[in-house]
């Protein structure tokens, strides 16, 4: 069925989806200024929800120390990591949160533009999310002196992707804004210094962006409570694959993957597959770990796989995913993932010896310690994992009652 | 040609701006990092492949070249730095703050060796039967890295069909690495844009428009692609095969000219430094594979001046005394045909500035097909006429169907440094050992005018030698006839020196400051038609533009690889051979006047130099259907 | 191509020139909007893209290589993403893909002869908690069953 733009559904949780009117953010942002603003975040520990965890508060600051005439706010919406499906609850139910966490952002750094780059898959949301963005100029919360206050200026323009996983990748997401192939940039420089148009640029995950308006409102110190020593606040996690309620949840970071697996009562589970694609495969032993930026982390992506699930088809599936997906241009990523295809094919076949795939192996290390974005740094991980934590079932058992993925 | 100004840079390639400190002079400009176990200090932004060259610490590249932006894209070069996670590119990374380096760590070698055995792994072609045999970075890699085997396989039919559409350049994907540097030169450099990497992931490659064969395409044939690839993914298109068959047909009269570019530089191909020519030993050598005269292509580049010089002068002419608007000027040179085919392209609308004089190449082969076969009693038919030029674009110029003047092929083959220095090693000839021989009459000793065509800047010093003399019976007041302005490796060079006591038949002339602009490179080629367009170049009369870098001496047929220090050392050589000759004005050249006197009767630009050794251009323009 | 349509392709990719702006970062939008009315960007649009906004062909070529939503061969006037990544995968999408096939008679890649409808495989879509799931130009469909992607394929003009 054509999926409604659901709004019905009421949500809760600790932190996003608590309750927040719009504007009130802004307004509290007006109040503090930019120095406060920096501190209160600074004080809540928020670090990216985009998968690489960098500390926002250094990120924000790092900006708004640089010195240009222009300056940008990029909303990274091209979520595509396999299994990950968060930043369109947020936008299509929550879209005042990451908007007024981008004017925020736009205040405190000195930006006065803000671009969405919305992944081409979600045009869909175009229509609702431009309509609330009109209402927001006429209730002056976009705009000319925002809010009346005396040059706070800031608009949000929306692009569009048109389907290509990397330019989910910040710099890659940059070039695709400037009209280029979705190629990752070297660095440094960073975004923060030479970024969209060579201006200083802030790009922040939906997420992020849509914890911003809760922590100024409602302070550091109450965003803190929530969550680890390491990992403050709560985490979007979206779930999918064998398990009862697939759907997006707002937990404590810290949560056991076996917690969560109780909440979204998966049965029979053989593995966990924690960050998407570009994630961990984690077995039946590991599920006491929690999930945080100090033990497993994740943008939030949990596939569930239970026990009748062919490992090394999935793991097909995902190296199929990150050979299609490079952007192509560097050589460990490029060539090393059409590789490690090669290698699972073999292994399907039967025609392996094990220095074969020690040395396939050694490769992903390769991969992950010199290709020159985090795709190929990290498509290596799923392939790492599963051969090493699905051995038995892979090299070792004679495959019987595994019902394969694929007739 | 310094790379930082004349280079458009996609901003994904643009070197780094990396911000300085507030207070530059508390360091003193320089950081001290540590690399392995030795502390060095590098100027603040220094990349790390830099820093560790100039403290003679070697690092693979493959991606890296001289002349282009950084792409950072092979990842061969990496080298762990300490505090950072993963490897970092030392091609691309601006040292900033005290870092340590470590150059050669376990996780470095492996992820090299990994590098490269990936790369093999999908690279079809094999070393004994390749062109780049000993001169390939990646077979040096696999070399260095001591690769003895496939650790993942080995690529086993061809991904790509060779595309060999082109006069002048094939391409064999198959063989590419993607290292993107011809895409850079083409783009970048040279500003001309047939190359793009195409698709993504897997499939990636480097393709052209649609992925037409590149003859479809707006390929101008520089050729200079092929000098900055690492590989034989890219090569001139050899017409070795075909020569060695008329050599060995004893009805043909084969001769071959030689141009002085390809005499600079073939001393590389023979391990020799670059910076010395070989002009004696290469005429032996020429004549013990077997051709039967070698000629000096700068006779004819002394025949180019007196017509182009003449045609400047009627054309001033017409300016100046008739006031006639429909003659156009600045008059542009026609000799480099890299720039023919760009104007042809981009700016057809601008065909009339062009000097209607050939190339010193195709006036020769005409020369030789009538005056030359004539004199010496030889039918044209059997006489194969072959050039020896630094130059992938005369492949395609002596294929033009215009250029058939004497009522043949007017040269019949074109063939790079490279390519000739493979045929002498081919015949068993170490050419450095060759002993040194002179040119075959008629054309004997050229001036060294025309010898100084070989470098950015040497036709335009040439026509002023002549022009001026002709205009004020005075020599050009350069000392030595040195005229510096024209010299050096700048983008564009623009000056002018002023006719004042003129000799009579050219008073028209009196006081007339002669206005100058020398470009190379077809990126500069397209500022100075920029400017033309803007109207800027009215009170210019003279323009001299060669497609490649540095001028002929930079050609696409030249010896790899190429980088500016190269390019120098040529152009010294080329400058000092000819500061040596007895002979350094085109108009004094004895068979100049020999020629004018018995067989072109009608003088410069006369009616049977009309017919010889003018052309006519074709508007092409950009799309492509 | 007849010239009258060519001219009509030139007269809008001037105006859309005109309203996204000359310079390259508005590429990507010019090239989105050209594909959305025409279903692919030809050779010739290609070429007046490349000369407005003064960049090669060969990059205007290149960019839409790289995307998977931009084509430079013509499409059918519908185009059907089907999702095969991991959890609509494991939700049933072989069974769905099977249907499709099988129903249009082509295969994905592939435009019906009538050019109703272009099938072709996407990576995951954003809507794993309720696979299978396609799209449908830009509109998503999801807990897809056989003969419901069936019948909205059949219901589509
Ligand atoms: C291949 C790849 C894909 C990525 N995709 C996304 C994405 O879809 N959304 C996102 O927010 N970040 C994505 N990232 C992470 C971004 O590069 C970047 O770290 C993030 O947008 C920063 O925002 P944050 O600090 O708010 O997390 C991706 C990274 C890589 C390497
Ligand atoms: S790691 Fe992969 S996606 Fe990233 S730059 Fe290299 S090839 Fe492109
Ligand atoms: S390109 Fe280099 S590595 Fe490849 S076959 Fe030729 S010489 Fe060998
Ligand atoms: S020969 Fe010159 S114009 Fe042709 S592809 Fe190579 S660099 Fe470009
Ligand atoms: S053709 Fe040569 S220069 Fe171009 S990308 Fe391939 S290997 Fe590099
Ligand atoms: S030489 Fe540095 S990445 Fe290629
Ligand atoms: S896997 Fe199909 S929508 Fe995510």
């Amino acid at each position: 069925m054509e999926t409604t733009l659901k709004t019905s559904k009421k949500r809760t949780g600790p932190v996003l989806f608590s309750n927040y009117q719009q504007a009130d953010g802004i307004k509290k942002a007006i109040e503090l200024g930019r120095e406060n603003i920096l501190l209160e975040l600074k004080n809540s520990g928020l670090k990216g929800r985009g998968g690489a965890g960098f500390s926002t508060a250094t990120k924000w600051m790092l900006s708004a120390a640089a010195n240009a005439e222009k300056k940008f706010i990029v909303c990274n919406a091209d979520e595509g990591e396999p299994g990950t499906f968060k930043d369109r609850v947020l936008l299509l139910e929550y879209p005042e949160l990451v908007f007024d966490g981008m004017v925020i952002a736009g205040f405190t750094i000195g930006a006065k533009k803000g671009i969405v780059y919305l992944r081409g898959e979600y045009e869909y949301m175009l229509p609702s999310l431009e309509g609330f963005l009109n209402k927001m100029k006429e209730e002056n919360l976009l705009g000319k002196n925002i809010l009346e206050k005396e040059g706070f200026d800031f608009d949000i323009n929306i692009r569009l992707g048109s389907g290509a996983y990397v330019c989910g990748e910040e710099t890659a997401l940059i070039e695709s804004l400037e009209g280029y192939r979705g190629e990752p940039r070297n660095r440094p420089p960073f975004p923060v210094n030479t970024g969209y148009l060579g201006y200083p640029t802030v790009v922040n995950n939906v997420e992020t962006l849509a914890s911003i308006p809760h922590i100024i409102y409602k302070g550091g110190e109450w965003f803190k409570k929530n969550g680890t020593d390491k990992s403050k606040g709560s985490k979007l996690f979206s779930v999918s694959g064998d398990c009862g309620k697939p759907g997006v949840y707002e937990l404590q970071w810290g949560t056991k993957i076996s917690e969560l697996l109780e909440i979204v009562e998966a049965k029979n589970c053989k593995a966990v597959q924690v960050g998407g694609a570009s994630g961990v495969c984690l077995p039946k032993s590991q599920f006491n770990r929690s999930l945080a930026y100090e033990d497993a982390a994740t943008g939030g992506s949990i596939i569930i796989f239970d026990e009748s699930r062919n490992m090394l088809k999935i793991l097909k599936n995902f190296m199929e995913f990150f050979v299609e997906e490079s952007c192509g241009q560097c050589t460990p990523c490029r060539v090393g993932n059409t590789k490690l295809l090669e290698g699972v094919d073999n292994i399907g076949k039967g025609e392996y010896t094990f220095s074969y795939i020690n040395n396939l192996k050694e490769l992903g290390k390769t991969m992950q310690a010199a290709s020159k974005c985090g795709l190929g740094q990290s498509s290596p991980n799923s392939f790492i994992s599963i051969l090493d934590n699905f051995k038995e079932e892979i090299f070792y058992s004679n495959r019987k009652g595994i019902k394969n993925v694929k007739e | 040609m310094s790379k930082s100004e004349n280079i458009r840079i996609p901003v994904s390639q643009q070197a780094l701006i990396v911000e300085k400190p507030i207070d530059i002079t508390a360091i003193g400009g320089t950081v001290t990092i540590q690399i392995n176990e030795k502390k060095v200090s590098v100027p603040f932004g220094t990349t790390i492949l830099d820093a560790c060259k100039e403290n003679q610490i070697h690092i693979p590249t493959l991606c890296h070249h001289p002349d282009l932006c950084i792409a950072g894209v092979c990842r061969i070069c990496v080298v762990e730095v300490e505090g950072l996670r993963t490897l970092q590119t030392s091609c691309s990374f601006p040292v900033t703050s005290p870092i340590k380096i470590h150059t050669s760590t376990e996780k470095v070698r492996k992820a090299r060796r990994h590098i490269i055995d990936l790369l093999l792994s999908e690279h079809y072609g094999e070393c004994y039967s390749c062109f780049r045999n000993e001169n390939c970075e990646l077979q040096s890699l696999a070399k260095e890295y001591g690769v003895d085997g496939y650790s993942f396989g080995h690529i086993l039919e061809p991904k790509y069909k060779v595309d060999k559409s082109s006069a002048a350049v094939i391409r064999d994907m198959n063989k590419c690495i993607l290292c993107k540097r011809c895409v850079r030169t083409c783009i970048d450099l040279q500003e001309v844009g047939v190359l793009e990497a195409i698709k993504r992931g897997h499939d990636t490659h480097v393709g052209t428009f649609l992925d037409k064969p590149l003859a479809d395409v707006i390929c101008i044939n520089c050729g200079q692609c092929i000098n900055r690839c690492p590989t034989a993914a890219l090569r001139a298109n050899d017409p070795s095969d075909e020569i060695w068959n008329a050599i060995d047909d004893p009805k043909k009269h084969v001769v071959i000219q030689t141009a002085p570019s390809p005499r600079a530089a073939i001393g590389e191909e023979f391990g020799i430094e670059p910076g010395h020519s070989f002009t004696g030993e290469l005429n032996t050598a020429l004549r013990r594979i077997g051709f039967d005269k070698v000629f000096d292509t700068n006779f004819t580049a002394d025949l180019t001046i007196m017509e182009e010089g003449t045609e400047l002068i009627r054309r001033l002419k017409k300016v100046v005394v008739e006031k006639d608007s429909s003659v156009k000027l600045p008059q542009f040179t026609s000799c480099s045909p890299g720039w023919i085919k760009f104007i042809e392209h981009f700016y057809p609308e601008y065909l009339d500035y062009l000097s209607s004089a050939k190339s010193p190449q195709q006036m020769f082969g005409a020369v030789i097909k009538t005056f030359y076969a004539k004199e010496s009693k030889i039918d044209p038919a059997d006489i194969i006429t072959v050039a020896l030029m630094p130059c992938a674009a005369k492949k395609f110029e002596c294929n033009r169907p215009e250029m058939n003047a004497s009522g043949f092929k007017d040269v019949d083959y074109g063939l790079t440094t490279r390519e000739m220095a493979k045929m002498i090693r081919e015949a068993g000839i170490h050419l450095p050992e060759m002993p040194k021989s002179n040119f075959d009459e008629p054309f004997g000793n050229a001036s060294g005018a025309g010898l100084i065509f070989g470098a950015t800047g040497g036709v335009m010093e040439a026509a002023l030698r002549t022009v001026y003399e002709l205009v004020t019976g005075r020599e050009v007041p350069f000392e030595n006839l040195r005229i510096e302005p024209c010299r050096g490796f700048e983008g564009i060079k623009q000056a002018y020196i002023k006719l004042d006591n003129c000799v009579e038949s050219y008073n028209f002339l009196e006081g007339v400051e002669l206005k100058f602009i020398v470009a190379h490179g077809t990126a500069n080629a397209k500022k100075v038609m920029e400017m033309l367009q803007r109207g800027e170049l009215r009170d210019v009369h003279f323009v001299e533009i060669m497609a490649c870098p540095g001028g002929c001496l930079g050609g696409g047929g030249q010896p790899i690889p190429t980088s500016e220090e190269i390019r120098r050392k040529r152009a010294q050589a080329i400058y000092e051979e000819e500061e040596g000759l007895p002979v350094r004005k085109s108009h004094e050249n004895v068979h100049i006047k020999y020629i004018y006197e018995n067989f072109l009767t009608d003088g410069p630009c006369g009616e049977l130099s009309h017919k010889l050794l003018h052309t006519h251009y074709t508007k092409r323009g950009k799309y492509i259907s | 191509m007849l010239v009258v349509e060519k001219n009509n392709l030139s007269y809008e990719i001037e105006r859309m020139v005109k309203e996204y702006g000359s310079d390259r970062q508005s590429l990507l939008q010019i090239l989105q909007a050209i594909q959305k009315k025409y279903k692919h960007i030809s050779d010739f649009a290609q070429q007046e893209i490349a000369r407005l906004m003064n960049i090669h062909p060969v990059e205007v070529y290149s960019v839409i290589s790289f995307y998977s939503f931009l084509s430079t061969e013509p499409k059918g006037r519908n185009i059907v993403r089907l999702c095969k990544t991991i959890a609509c995968d494991m939700a049933g999408k072989d069974a769905v893909e099977t249907a499709v096939k099988r129903e249009l008679g082509i295969s994905f890649g592939e435009t019906t002869n009538d050019q109703r409808i272009s099938l072709e495989y996407t990576n995951c879509l954003g809507m794993c908690d309720e696979g299978p799931a396609m799209l449908i130009n830009e509109k998503v469909y999801t807990h897809l069953d056989p003969e419901m992607a069936v019948n909205i394929l059949n219901e589509i003009k």
